[in-house]
């Protein structure tokens, strides 16, 4: 037999990444972990950003003088309430699909930011309409699509939390969350679809906006703000929800060992 | 600039109520949600110590 030829000394290397990496509650956990510190910060220096140019930058509107600086956190917060949906449908599914817990344990967490962006959206569209529409509320279909968004938001949480097998409420959730994302591009089209009193669209993907640069620049500033807020505080919900369902795993133990009760 | 003054700034050409009742309500529940969610995180450790802490048994 011959002699193997020695071998280059072993280093620890990590595993390959798969896109089933970070299925696994214990990776998604110490990731997760160590991006939120820098989401907040991103969200902080966004907020600051857009919020200067537009309160200070960006001039007075003509038609509706300086009512329309709803708009900064109005249509942030809108587009927020409907990426979110999409977000946690999307999750469930695949939380379904591919029975991956911390896929239906991320959608869990998504659906209360969902919902308060959702709510933030109809509130501060109230708070504009009332100066400028003469109203704070019209069953228009934008309006009441966005509604429904909120109910469907509040449903999944309550469907998740009424049923006691736990992987069952998941799977219950995904099927409402899925069949709910039509809701979605109603929305998104309704201005376009019904005639309503909420305006058209004003940015496209495909043509020019028609919206002042500097305002424009605030309110995608805005967007950014509000999206790694989002990402940061699903983010912080994911771990709680993956500490408390892998209660008794030995995962979670060599975190309490790690980190004593932090 | 936009605004003459500070109070100029705090009225909003008169819109004030409906600007920062809007922002602030926005402020309010982007600090209340945060916060939730780090109790959240911080109760589910401490029930996972307290797992560990009682007496073991085998499954």
């Amino acid at each position: 037999m011959s002699t193997p030829l020695p071998s280059a000394p072993t280093r620890t290397t990590r595993p390959p990444l798969r896109w089933s990496t970070f299925a696994a509650p214990v990776r998604f956990h110490a990731l997760t972990g160590r991006l939120i510190p820098w989401l907040w910060l991103l969200t902080l220096g966004f907020a600051a950003a857009g919020l200067y140019i537009g309160f200070f930058v960006a001039p007075t509107d003509a038609v509706q003088k300086d009512a329309y600086r709803i708009i900064f956190i109005h249509v942030p917060a809108a587009w927020m309430s409907m990426l979110l949906y999409l977000a946690m449908a999307f999750w469930a599914v695949i939380g379904w699909a591919f029975n991956a817990r911390m896929a239906s344990m991320l959608a869990r967490a998504i659906a209360p930011t969902g919902a308060m962006f959702t709510v933030l959206a109809l509130w501060t569209g109230a708070l504009w309409g009332r100066p400028t529409w003469g109203t704070y509320w019209v069953w228009d279909a934008r309006l009441t699509s966005e509604l429904i968004l909120l109910f469907l938001y509040l449903g999944f949480l309550a469907l998740v939390h009424a049923i006691e097998d736990v992987r069952r409420a998941d799977r219950a959730g995904a099927l409402l969350a899925a069949v709910g994302a039509i809701n979605v591009p109603i929305i998104y089209f309704s201005v376009k679809w019904w005639n309503t009193l909420h305006q058209g669209a004003t940015i496209s993907l495909t043509a020019a906006p028609k919206m002042a640069q500097t305002m424009l620049t605030a309110m995608l500033l805005m967007t950014l703000a509000c999206w790694a807020y989002a990402f940061a505080v699903v983010f912080m919900r994911a771990r709680a929800i993956a500490v408390e369902r892998e209660r008794g795993a030995d995962w979670v133990r060599e975190l309490q060992q790690a980190g004593g009760r932090r | 600039m936009n605004w003459g003054s500070a109070s100029a700034f705090w009225e909003m050409g008169g819109y004030g109520l409906y600007v920062w009742g809007s922002y602030g309500v926005a402020l309010g529940l982007m600090l209340i949600e945060p916060a939730l969610a780090a109790l959240r995180y911080r109760a589910a450790r401490r029930a996972a110590a307290d797992l560990d802490d009682d007496p073991e048994t085998d499954a």
